[in-house]
């Protein structure tokens, strides 16, 4: 394939995945915005001014970095380990196994779609918290690196999963017993610094601690470690899945017999 | 003339040990219309799989115009198109997007892909149909729709799995009228089907494939020589009890009451008339029975079969 076209399959990956979360938004962009407007309310408003302030901010200052980052990884992974499955599931994918595209083209197309997804709904959730509290950037490269890397990062987790997936319950699996407790724990809702010395450092092996506070960093300008450290983790992380990734394709891990 | 499709020595073992194809030689030259025939299980879907990168091969070589799938496969692949047997599209997209978007796989920009999504969607009398979500389709739509997609990149090389399963025969005649046209206009087309008048009707060439392996690969004509016996259907004026005794000439009722006569080649049909008018069955029709093809795949099978009973022995 020439490089053109290669570009016109890269973009038709995407644009039919675009199409695909749009056309069913209420499954897919409005549950998130609710979710996180109930967090706002409950967590940041009615609790929060109980709580008083945290590292430095009011306690729905310090939360909104966290929940932001808490729906765009959700929503980056959701949408491609559920587009993908079912493409395997209604067999789908062979029109992309017969034809000529590329399989790292195939991973970039599905990536991008689900980061479409997750980016938008960060940037719903991001709209919705400036009806609760005031955002003042304080890094915005860092933001917008860090929001992008772990978006391309949980889309392509949710790849993986989907190539492994033989029925449905196995596209549950991850985010309910894996990324949920990890999310809950990575310091969305609170600075690690409260935490005894020993659960600090259990604290620290989760890698998504290290996309919060990277991205609470670029918002808030304060952080449980250093944010060029957790881009980093984020960049190795990228790599390893992607090199998984395309070894599963070009064996046909779950898609070819 | 080169081959649109070659394949040497291929060997398919699946994950449970099981071996699906047992050393397989092919060859199909470009412009034939070409039939895969064999039993459920014989191997045929696994070879097309392998030809469409649906399944992987565990030895042998396959080239599509020239084109190794092992080395160049993706030049391979433009060279492609593939009706399966099952339907294997989105159910919740449009029939237009579902055309459109296997263009832009094929690096088809959307301009282009629109024009020639339309001119398939027509030709295959489903524009009017263009909006509507692909699981609202008819069966005979869908296997038309799984076609119009398959061919919207222009391939040299079309692959037709069971194409006419389950479609009414109104439907399957026109899509044969369908193929035979695209065969005409240069596309070499391969198919395996169960309906083996389907086969007789439309190929010249035919490899016949059971416990993966290929009994026989030649031409249509070729095969059909090889019946000794043709069998002649004739309609009789007043309904017969009982099939007549005719010398020579073994004879018998057919589910309907018409008279299946087998004659073997060499032996005249004026001898079977002077025994009927002697008998005073007047005829008012006669044609040969359809699915000579069928008596010979049948053959074959069972003579394979028997040879593998006796190996096992």
């Amino acid at each position: 394939m020439t490089p053109h076209a290669m570009f016109t399959a890269f973009n038709t990956i995407v644009v039919r995945e675009v199409r695909r979360f749009t056309r069913i938004w209420p499954q897919t962009l409005l549950p998130p915005a609710v979710t996180m407007t109930l967090y706002f309310i409950i967590f940041g408003n009615l609790i929060g001014s109980r709580i008083g302030d945290m590292g430095g901010f009011d306690y729905m200052a310090f939360i909104v970095p966290g929940l932001i980052m808490m729906a765009v990884i959700t929503s980056s992974y959701a949408n491609v380990v559920s587009s993908f499955f079912s493409m395997k599931f209604q067999r789908s994918i062979e029109e992309l196994l017969v034809s000529p595209v590329p399989d790292w083209i195939i991973l970039a197309g599905y990536v991008c779609g689900g980061m479409a997804r997750g980016l938008g709904i960060g940037l719903i959730v991001t709209l919705l918290s400036l009806a609760f509290t005031r955002l003042d950037i304080h890094n915005l490269p860092m933001v917008i690196v860090t929001v992008f890397l772990t978006s391309a990062l949980f889309a392509l987790g949710g790849f993986i999963n989907a190539m492994l997936a033989t029925k449905f319950d196995d596209i549950s699996i991850v985010p309910t017993f894996v990324l949920t407790p990890l999310t809950y724990l990575g310091g969305v809702f609170y600075s690690i610094s409260l935490l005894p010395d020993f659960w600090q450092g259990v604290s620290m092996i989760n890698p998504i601690l290290y996309m919060v506070n990277a991205f609470r960093f670029g918002i808030l300008g304060v952080s449980d470690v250093n944010p060029f450290v957790a881009l980093g983790m984020i960049l190795v992380f990228i790599t390893l899945l992607s090199a998984i990734a395309l070894r599963m394709l070009k064996r046909g891990k779950g898609i070819r017999h | 003339m080169t081959n649109a499709l070659e394949i040497e020595g291929l060997i398919k073992t699946y994950g449970d040990g099981f071996q699906a194809l047992k050393g397989i030689d092919l060859n199909v030259r470009e412009g034939d219309f070409f039939a895969l025939l064999g039993p459920n299980g014989a191997g045929k879907s696994t070879t097309l799989g392998i030809v469409c990168s649906l399944v992987n091969k565990t030895a042998g070589k396959v080239r599509v115009f020239g084109c190794d799938i092992d080395t160049h496969l993706s030049d391979a692949k433009l060279n492609l198109g593939v009706v399966p047997q099952e339907f294997n599209f989105n159910q919740f997209e449009k029939v237009f997007d579902i055309v459109t978007t296997q263009a832009g796989y094929y690096g088809i920009p959307l301009k282009q892909a629109k024009i020639s999504a339309e001119k398939y969607l027509r030709k295959l009398g489903l524009w009017d149909k263009k909006d509507t979500p692909a699981r609202m389709l008819s069966g005979g739509m869908k296997r038309r729709l799984m076609i119009a997609r398959a061919l919207v990149h222009e391939p040299k090389l079309l692959i037709l799995d069971e194409p006419t399963a389950g479609v009414d025969i109104e439907l399957r005649r026109s899509m044969w009228t369908f193929l035979e046209e695209m065969n005409r206009e240069g596309t070499t087309i391969i198919l395996t089907t169960h309906y083996l008048e389907e086969a007789e009707a439309l190929c010249r060439n035919i490899a016949i494939i059971d416990h993966g392996r290929i009994l026989k690969h030649t031409s249509k004509r070729e095969l059909l020589q090889q019946l000794h016996i043709e069998t002649f259907v004739l309609d009789t004026e007043s309904a017969l009890t009982n099939a007549p005794q005719l010398d020579g000439f073994p004879c018998r009722l057919d589910d309907e009451g018409a008279l299946e006569i087998d004659v073997e080649k060499g032996q005249g049909l004026n001898r079977v008339f002077v025994q009927l008018e002697a008998l005073g069955i007047k005829v008012t029709s006669m044609r040969t029975k359809a699915n000579r093809l069928e008596e010979l795949f049948i053959r074959m099978v069972e003579e394979n079969a028997a040879d593998a009973r006796g190996g096992e022995v």
